[in-house]
């Protein structure tokens, strides 16, 4: 405006401080000063400060305008001129003396704000250099126009400088021309975190980038960034962090262990009570709850006045934990009423104080154990003492009947022993006492028979031979009683040794052969052929055999008798046939000839003789052998007796 | 005197027991067969006559009064004069005991009751002409 720059041109000043100045206002357009600067002639104004008409040099004074610039309508001044040396050379003098002024003003001017801008610069860098956080200004790829400090000590190096810091300059520099470029794309300004290195520790710092573009006017676009370092903050927010979630579980655990404790608490039967030292109830558990708090029912009355009783009950309890004194446990029973049922609740309580760190009793922890149950587990552990008493003597009693019945038994079973003992000595003694008069009777017989006494006449001698048979049928019958007895009596030794089958069978048939000539049968023998020897009793496997082929010819009036020897390899046995064409056995009766004083046929025994004795022996005596008998007969079909005896004998 | 006396003299044998009806069948039967027979009730008498006329052979039974057949055969074998003499011992007792103990008391030969008189006669036969020594098993009439 040139109002603020119109001046007084009293000489050339180049001083601004010494310049006249002289307010005016240049809303009004009547003072002369104003209208001269206006215009572009010059103007006469007189002493008393009023245009002097048109001659403009007849006045006071001239103002003549002073162009202090190029243009016409910036910067003008007057040049105040004394009409009595004014001169028409004054207005050309004051058109050159305007330009120099104006001249000299600029460039006082340029000067001038050129110190003030380098004030600023400084003062601007003073200001960023302060700042604790790099700060820089670059174009948009990176590269630097103007630093802080800081930024200086993170982007740039001189010469000299150490390798490192060399390359982690070179390194840092590279990653905010790529936090830039991002930027870049993502356009505007924003926050972002950049990593760097420190060229003097080579320590990771962790940058906060605050980027913003501008648009210079001679630099064009621009980018301002400031970064701030939060590696501190960084770590100090992670430990907050970390803290918060230590303190969440902490939180979570604390609740869950809370939880778990309540549940533990209501989970136990008995009922727990946590009491202030004034006796205040603080916690309890379910059960508990049933014994101190009234039920909500109908019976409301009775059942508060059970809930009152108890609380009396058990303050009064409490309170006998202070009153003995130090001890930190108090032990008692207490006798509750069950507030739903009203029944009488006996209870052991034992109290416990909960002492703080400084000893001081801050809570009461009572526990109470239903004792009904006890009491009566008591009542029937007595009555099934009782009853194990009873039973006890019983079983005592029985015992006692079992000793006496097992004594009676024991000797029972001695005085059967003695029997058989008895009965064994007494055939044996029998057998002897039948025998010394049956020898006389068949020695004398024999000698009768032999003409010893003269010869007897035929039916004499037919008699007599009459008598000889009866008295060695009598003789059979003593030995076979004998013969059984002894076995009975465990008196008959077993005698093992290698039995050849095959010779065996050969003395047997010797024995046999005037049986067989008086019965005139065919008598047949099927032997296998290499058969091992079995290893048993000779005398007792030949006696059987002998029996049971006695036995064969004796009950065959027609045909043939057979011996059959095999070996059972699967059951490691031999066994012997006898096979015959005989009148044979009806099934029914197979067993029955094997028992005592038995044959098939009671008739039979007059018929063909014997005592029925001969296999009942063979029986017993197979059984001895570790063997057997087996019969394979019907009536008319022959019989079939088979002996069958372990090759290896008694294991 | 018989008929046999004329070649040699007759082989004595001394018939043992305490049962009339055998000791005589067996007398009468041996003289019969050719023997000079002498007979005892029971050992203290057998041991008597054994030492009075030495026997050639002697048939002991076995259960005897007054001293028994074991102890009879047990005082003859120990004695120098008679051990030579072979004696048979014949027992109604069929049990296995019985001829173990005859042997042990040192009968030389064992025959079991009923024995009919021809087999003692082909027994005491085979004794005085053969062997000392005794078959294994007790012979009778089974």
């Amino acid at each position: 405006m040139r109002a603020r720059d119109g001046r007084l041109a009293g000489g050339a000043h180049r001083r601004p401080q010494s310049r006249l100045r002289a307010d005016l206002a240049m809303e009004n357009p009547e003072h002369p000063l104003v209208f001269a600067l206006a215009g572009r002639e010059a103007v006469m104004i007189g002493k008393e400060g009023r245009r002097n008409g048109a001659d403009p040099w007849r006045g006071d004074f001239v103002a003549i305008p002073l162009p202090l610039s190029e243009k016409r309508e910036a910067r003008q001044g007057l040049l105040l001129v004394s009409p009595a040396r004014c001169e028409p050379e004054a207005k050309w003098a004051a058109e050159l003396l305007g330009q120099k002024i104006a001249r000299l003003r600029a460039t006082a001017a340029i000067l001038e704000s050129e110190h003030r801008l380098q004030r600023e610069r400084e003062l601007l860098l003073n200001i960023i250099n302060a700042s604790p956080d790099p700060i820089l200004l670059t174009e948009p790829e990176g590269r630097m126009i103007i630093s802080n400090a800081r930024a200086d000590a993170l982007f740039s190096t001189k010469e000299g400088e150490s390798e490192g810091r060399h390359r982690a300059v070179a390194l840092n520099n590279m990653l905010f021309s790529a936090a830039l470029s991002q930027q870049a794309i993502e356009s505007g300004a924003t926050r972002r975190e950049l990593l760097l290195v420190s060229p003097s520790e080579g320590s990771d710092l962790l940058f906060e980038l605050l980027s913003s573009v501008v648009q210079h006017p001679r630099e064009g676009t621009c980018v301002v960034s400031i970064l701030r370092n939060v590696t501190d903050l960084r770590a100090a927010t992670e430990q907050i962090e970390e803290n918060y979630r230590r303190l969440k579980v902490a939180e979570a655990d604390v609740r869950a262990e809370r939880d778990r404790l309540d549940l533990i608490i209501d989970s136990v039967a008995d009922p727990i009570l946590v009491t202030d030292p004034s006796g205040k109830i603080l916690l309890m558990n379910s059960p508990a709850e049933r014994l101190f708090t009234a039920p909500e029912s109908d019976e409301t009355a009775e059942a508060e006045r059970a809930v009152r009783s108890n609380d009396a009950h058990f303050s009064s309890f409490v309170s006998n934990l202070f009153l003995t004194g130090k001890g930190l446990r108090w032990r008692g029973e207490i006798s509750l009423i069950d507030p739903s049922t009203l029944q009488a609740l006996p209870v052991e309580a034992v109290a416990g104080k909960v002492l703080s760190e400084h000893g001081e009793v801050t809570a009461v922890v009572t526990i109470l154990h239903d004792r009904t149950e006890a009491l009566e587990k008591a009542r029937l552990y007595e009555q099934v003492k009782a009853a194990s008493e009873q039973l006890e003597e019983k079983v005592r009693e029985a015992t006692g009947e079992l000793v006496r019945r097992n004594e009676l038994l024991q000797r029972q079973h001695f005085e059967l022993e003695q029997a058989s003992q008895l009965k064994s000595q007494f055939l044996a003694n029998m057998s002897h006492e039948f025998r010394t008069p049956l020898n006389a009777i068949l020695g004398y017989t024999s000698m009768l028979l032999q003409g010893v006494s003269g010869d007897m006449s035929p039916p004499q001698k037919n008699k007599m031979l009459r008598v000889d048979s009866n008295a060695r049928h009598l003789l059979s019958i003593i030995n076979d009683i004998l013969d059984i007895s002894r076995i009975e009596a465990g008196k008959m030794p077993l005698h093992l040794e290698e039995v050849e089958m095959a010779a065996l069978v050969g003395e047997l048939l010797a024995e046999v052969e005037p049986l067989i000539q008086k019965a005139r049968l065919q008598v047949l023998t099927d032997l296998q052929p290499g058969l091992q020897p079995a290893w048993s009793d000779r005398q007792k496997v030949k006696q059987i055999v002998l029996n049971l082929l006695t036995n064969a010819i004796k009950f065959t009036p027609l045909g043939h008798v057979k011996v059959i020897v095999r070996g059972d390899e699967e059951r490691r046995e031999v066994r012997i046939a006898v096979e015959d064409t005989g009148i044979g056995i009806a099934p029914q009766d197979h067993d029955r000839v094997f028992e005592d004083f038995r044959q098939a046929d009671n008739s039979v025994t007059r018929e063909y003789g014997g005592a029925g004795l001969g296999l009942a022996i063979c029986r017993r005596l197979a059984k001895m052998l570790d063997g057997r008998i087996e019969l394979v007969s019907n009536v008319g079909a022959g019989s079939t007796f088979t002996l069958m005896i372990p090759r290896r004998g008694k294991r | 005197m018989t008929a046999a006396g004329a070649s040699r003299r007759k082989s004595i044998v001394l018939v043992v027991d305490d049962f009339a009806d055998n000791r005589e069948m067996y007398s009468e039967y041996l003289a019969f067969s050719g023997y000079e027979v002498i007979e005892a009730k029971n050992g203290i008498e057998a041991v008597e006559a054994a030492h009075e006329r030495l026997p050639d052979i002697i048939i002991m039974d076995l259960s005897l009064p007054v001293m028994d057949g074991w102890e009879a055969t047990r005082q003859l074998k120990a004695d120098e004069r008679t051990r030579r003499i072979p004696i048979v011992a014949l027992t109604g007792h069929a049990l296995a005991g019985h001829s173990k103990g005859a042997k042990e008391a040192g009968c030389d030969s064992f025959l079991a009751k009923p024995c009919l008189p021809d087999q003692l006669v082909a027994e005491i036969r085979r004794m005085l002409e053969g062997g000392k020594s005794a078959p294994g098993k007790a012979k009778g009439a089974r």
